[in-house]
């Protein structure tokens, strides 16, 4: 098990690194024209120059990405280019406000389509076309314009709830929750969607197996062969589920902050990309993927904890 | 290579048909055949020039010159919706196109080669699947000079995963087929085994992929135009949904046509996907389950006279759903088995034996039903017994022995949890108690560590351990009958043997009833007192075991024994030895 997980590891760091590597390439080699975008149509070409300079942009691409790796490495991701202060702690700042919403989805997606998959599962007939009918609208509805509709409904014609914004947890939970309640339902419809049908399947699959029948035959009720045996074996399929969808809710979060003006760093990452602030845009692709990585981590653990061929290898 | 070529065709005719049968098939193709229509012939179609603007008209309601409105800037909505459709559907395009060449591309290379190649590809396709595909193209945004097709080519790279893995899986499952080995033992070049033969198979899955991409694309790219990344300049349903975003307070009613312009193409798009799946899984899936009615078992019969008869079957009919009504798998099965007595049900595959003895134990699989006839055992009727009835009977009463040994153990648990657990709840004991009487088992059926194997995983031990396991299992309770199906065929030879005396001691110890289900005779002179052979899901003859073997009475038993008796002896249970030398 340690040796799966060191692989595992050791594929997260590689990925960490070849990632931010190219990223790095492609977005700091468009330093000057980041310049021009900044200083605006009336700029001249000395001004340019001087920004340019200025922003250090105007070294070789390997100088640069030495520096930042350096620098990286020790926690410091240098300074924004279009805002004041330091892209970590512009990140701290972001970091929270997106996992409180990313983290609130998971959750939320995985209690909803655990218990709309194990229902259709064992159920059939009309949960089945119930969980389809959910797959196809989820699938088929994007989240900024299900975010739209719920601002229009919820916020601007029946005034319930806040059309945007974000409330910090620790300046009133109240609110806090409030303000989470429409971004966090437009962000989750579309993995319950998906979430759900795999679930699903992962549950009929379980109970096809033949040591179903066997455990029957032993006078074991459908109870624990549903909710002791089944689903214990259906959770490496619903984990790799669950780790697929985390990296789809934390890439819709980037639109649906957008959407609620909500400032986390889907926010950041879409401002930042529209002026061209690229060693911000280079701190969000850094925190992102580490994130993803330590997600799958931990959901490896947990795979080797619920399966013994993992742990026991 | 004609003859290859026809099915193909006709299949491929046929699948249209069928899909076009389905109604949401039917549906989701009109809706994307209009869609086509209104691509192609958006400038005769639009009332306006979508880029044109009229002041007056800015966030206007519905008129009768704007039928849909006025958005922001005051151009016509539904002008901009039609060619809206064109840019929306040619970025899609791109996506799907650069996603299906290069995913198809490097699975068809992984899964034909293998090794080097498809570690490589799969680490990049994990590598790319991990990464939030908005995140990257954002960050990619600046440096790809801002076009919306350019950030859909690298979004296609980002989608190539699902039909790198898709078609990698699907070649990896027919590489090792007869009719592929054949190809290429005839010294068919490797293009052309791909071209001809792998392609055919992997065909309809990219199908059903490209649909479903397509749709992922559409939403995608509507979501960066949505985001102010597009061309400001180009009529896009994102880009109208941004428009709308930015007079929500003021015109909220402008972004229903192009959100619902994107959610019904998308729709169709899955529709249409689910609609091919259904066609190519059809046959699997009994279609009209739900319909069919059970007729009610007329009049019960009388229970056996004898308190010495355990089982007793009278005219079983057992069915599954298919296509056209019940199909019955045991029609007509009429049995029966003293207290003591080693049973052999023998027959070929399908001979309805197995389900036999399913229908004992009231497990058939998902779908299946007793139609008619009896199953009196120990004095009741199995078939009116209700499920909770027919659990306390199993385990206690009547106990199984199945025929694969691994798959039959549940792998994540331990051995002795799977002992366990049933011990206490049927014998209502203690866990310590199960515990107790778990070892002792596992010692009796002749394993030599019981401690090891109590906490052992199945899959650290061999399949005739596990068989043994099975086998203290079932009788861990006592039971009264033992339904043993073919517990050796899944094991090696040497095994086979010690596991049939191991089950003829168990049943001398314990005085149980044993069904032997098998399809060899040799098993059968071995062990059984009497033996039923099955054919076509009826009984054909029923004698005891020696007297069968001495004198067969029907032409099919004959047909059978004389098959067996040509290849080698049936194992009999005084010359064992013999055979050996």
């Amino acid at each position: 098990m340690i040796k799966y997980l060191l692989r595992r590891l050791a594929f997260g760091v590689v990925l960490v690194v070849v990632v931010s590597t190219l990223t790095f390439f492609l977005v700091f080699s468009g330093g000057e024209r980041v310049a021009a975008n900044i200083l605006g149509d009336s700029a001249s070409s000395a001004d340019i120059a001087a920004l340019t300079h200025k922003l250090g942009a105007d070294r070789p691409l390997l100088v640069q990405y030495g520096e930042w790796i350096t620098k990286a490495a020790h926690g410091d991701l240098g300074s924004a280019w279009t805002t004041t202060g330091s892209v970590t702690e512009i990140l701290w700042r972001r970091v929270p406000v997106t996992l409180s919403i990313v983290g609130t989805a998971v959750l939320m997606m995985t209690a909803i389509s655990a218990v709309l998959g194990i229902t259709a599962a064992v159920l059939g007939g009309w949960a089945d076309r119930l969980i389809q009918v959910v797959s196809v609208i989820g699938f088929a509805v994007p989240n900024f314009w299900l975010g739209l509709l719920l601002i229009i409904v919820f916020a601007l014609d029946l005034r319930w709830l806040p059309a945007t914004g974000y409330v910090t947890f620790a300046s009133s939970p109240a609110a806090w929750i409030t303000s989470l309640v429409l971004p966090v339902t437009a962000l989750v419809l579309s993995g319950i969607a998906s979430a759900s049908q795999q679930m699903r399947g992962a549950v009929i699959d379980a109970l096809a197996q033949d040591y179903v029948r066997t455990l029957s035959a032993r006078g074991i009720g459908p109870a624990s062969i549903l909710y002791r045996h089944a689903l214990r074996n259906a959770m490496p399929a619903a984990l790799t589920v669950l780790s697929v969808q985390f990296i789809a809710l934390l890439g819709g979060a980037a639109i649906i902050e957008r959407v609620f003006a909500i400032p986390g760093l889907g926010e950041l990452t879409v401002r930042s990309a529209i002026v061209g602030d690229v060693p911000v845009l280079m701190g969000v692709v850094l925190t992102m993927i580490v994130v993803v990585v330590i997600v799958n981590i931990v959901i490896d653990i947990i795979n080797a904890w619920v399966n013994p061929k993992v742990r026991l290898s | 290579m004609n003859s290859s070529i026809a099915p193909a065709v006709r299949e491929r005719t046929s699948l249209v048909r069928s899909v076009l049968a389905n109604p949401t098939g039917l549906v989701a193709s009109v809706i994307l055949l209009s869609l086509a229509l209104v691509i192609i012939f958006a400038p005769a179609i639009a009332p306006f020039d979508p880029v044109k603007v009229q002041v007056f008209k800015v966030n206007a309601p519905p008129d009768a010159e704007f039928l849909l409105g006025g958005d922001g800037s005051g151009r016509d909505i539904l002008s901009r919706l039609i060619y809206g459709a064109r840019n929306t559907v040619l970025g899609a395009l791109i996506a799907v196109s650069v996603a299906g060449t290069l995913g198809v591309t490097t699975g068809l290379f992984a899964g034909y080669y293998g090794r080097l190649i498809d570690t490589i590809a799969s680490w990049i396709s994990n590598g790319l699947m991990a990464l939030p595909a908005i995140i990257v193209l954002l960050a990619f945004f600046q440096a790809l000079g801002s076009s919306i097709y350019m950030s859909m080519a690298v979004f296609g790279v980002m989608l190539s995963p699902g039909f790198f893995r898709l078609t990698r899986n699907l070649v990896q499952g027919v590489k090792h087929e007869l009719y592929i080995d054949a190809a290429r033992v005839s010294g068919l070049s490797d293009l052309r085994i791909i071209t001809q033969h792998i392609l055919l198979v992997i065909r309809a899955p990219v199908v059903i992929q490209v649909s479903i991409v397509s749709g992922i694309a559409i939403v995608i790219q509507a979501g960066l135009e949505f985001l102010g990344l597009g061309d400001a300049s180009l009529p896009t349903w994102g880009g109208m949904l941004q428009n709308a975003f930015d007079n929500l307070y003021t015109a909220p009613l402008s972004a229903f046509s192009s959100g619902l312009a994107i959610s019904l193409t998308v729709a169709s798009l899955v529709l249409l996907a689910n609609a091919i799946r259904d066609r190519m899984q059809r046959g699997d899936a009994p279609q009209r389950l739900r319909h069919l009615k059970v007729p009610v078992p007329s009049t019960s019969a009388p229970a056996p006279a004898s308190a010495d008869i355990l089982l007793e079957i009278r005219d079983l009919v057992v069915g599954y759903p298919g296509r056209d009504g019940w199909v019955n798998v045991v029609n007509g099965v009429s049995l029966s088995l003293k207290r003591g007595e080693i049973f052999g049900l023998v027959g070929e595959s399908g001979s309805g034996k197995t389900q036999t003895a399913f229908a004992v134990l009231g497990l058939l699989s998902a779908g299946g039903r007793i139609l008619s006839g009896s199953i009196y055992f120990d004095g009741q009727d199995l078939t009116r017994a209700s499920p909770s009835e027919m659990r306390r009977l199993r385990g206690r009463h009547i106990a199984y022995v199945p025929q694969e040994p691994m798959s039959n153990l549940d792998p994540s648990f331990r051995i002795g949890y799977q002992l366990v657990e049933p011990m206490m709840k049927v014998l209502g004991i203690s866990r310590a108690q199960a515990r107790k009487r778990a070892l002792e088992l596992l010692g009796h059926v002749g394993l030599a560590d019981p401690e090891r194997v109590f906490k052992s995983y199945p899959h650290q031990i061999s399949g005739g351990m596990a068989q043994r396991v099975l086998i203290a299992g079932a009788v861990a309770c006592k039971p009264d009958l033992l339904i043993a199906d073919e517990p050796t065929t899944a094991l090696d030879v040497t095994v086979q043997a010690e596991v049939l005396d191991l089950l003829r001691n168990l049943q001398a110890e314990y005085g149980m009833s044993i069904i032997i289900v098998t399809h060899n005779f040799g098993v059968v002179a071995d062990m059984c007192d009497m033996v039923a052979v099955m054919r076509n899901g009826a009984v054909v003859e029923t004698n005891a075991a020696r007297e069968l073997f001495a004198a067969p009475q029907h032409e099919y038993t004959k047909m059978l024994l004389d098959s067996v008796l040509e290849d080698s002896k049936p194992r009999t249970y005084s010359a064992p030895q013999e055979e050996l030398v």
